[in-house]
């Protein structure tokens, strides 16, 4: 087949497959809520066994992190991450995978600069830029409590 | 048992919401993971500030609290109860405080996954 290189890209462009941005979307939905409506069930078991909610408030997010931890580790987490696409990533679970699946696969690198510091690429700049935002906010807090505002 | 379902409906529609946003983020603008999280640390941080994540907690539960935007409403209501109870110097403690149990179990399932499972090999 003989084609000049703007017939060529026109091929292309008609062969390569569209973004299916609406069923990444349905994906997304569909797996970020399932994600939380776990997490709501684990909340209220634990507050029905008389846990104190402010422990409760801390124990969720830690189960949703071993339990997709464990899922990370036995390969099942990347499965589901393919399909769900944005749906396990921003719910706590994408953090616990984004920490947990470097420090798995470095450990060839050694402890300490592989898996004690990569399982830091996105956890670190999430910390980071997290932690600023909460101190920039404690001080303009600091003034309007002390301001009587808030 | 009406109110249980129409409390998982609104834990639902606010948690697959949230994700929604960002697939349409990876999608639209090729947003990496990474700038993502932080994006959604930092704004949940910010909702918080200006007093509209609070009342979307109160609504959908878990629904606001597991998506990342949680953990940055985790960080700031971390400082304002730090900054009340410590004054200045909570600003400092605070964030992490509230975030602290998270953050440590992440850490110590990355260390006992990474002792227990085999990576794959990089291709």
């Amino acid at each position: 087949m003989n084609l000049d290189a703007r017939t060529y890209q026109m091929y292309a462009k008609s062969r390569s497959k569209k973004s299916p941005v609406f069923v990444d979307c349905l994906c997304a939905f569909l797996a970020g809520g399932v994600i939380c409506c776990i997490a709501e069930c684990f909340y209220r078991v634990y507050l029905h066994l008389h846990i104190p909610e402010n422990n409760v408030r801390i124990l969720v997010p830690v189960t949703m992190i071993v339990t997709a931890a464990l899922l990370t580790g036995i390969g099942v987490f990347d499965k589901i991450a393919k399909r769900a696409g944005a749906g396990t990533l921003v719910p706590i679970t994408g953090f616990a995978n984004a920490v947990v699946s470097p420090a798995i696969d470095s450990r060839a690198e050694g402890f300490i600069l592989g898996v004690g510091a990569r399982m830091f690429v996105i956890a670190g700049p999430v910390i980071v830029y997290g932690t600023l935002a909460s101190v920039v906010w404690g001080v303009i807090y600091y003034f309007l409590h002390k301001g009587g505002i808030m | 048992m009406k109110g249980l379902i129409l409390d998982f409906v609104f834990v639902f529609a606010v948690g697959g919401g949230l994700c929604v946003i960002a697939q349409l983020l990876i999608d639209y603008t090729k947003m990496t993971p990474a700038r993502i999280l932080v994006t959604y640390v930092v704004t949940g941080v910010v909702l918080t500030a200006i007093g509209l994540y609070e009342p979307l907690v109160s609504l959908a539960g878990c629904g606001a609290t597991t998506p990342l935007t949680g953990f940055g409403y985790a960080l700031a209501r971390g400082a304002e109860s730090a900054v009340r109870e410590r004054g200045l110097v909570g600003a400092l403690t605070g964030g992490l405080t509230g975030t602290a149990g998270g953050i440590t179990a992440a850490v110590t399932c990355g260390f006992l996954a990474a002792l227990t499972f085999r990576g794959k090999p990089k291709t």
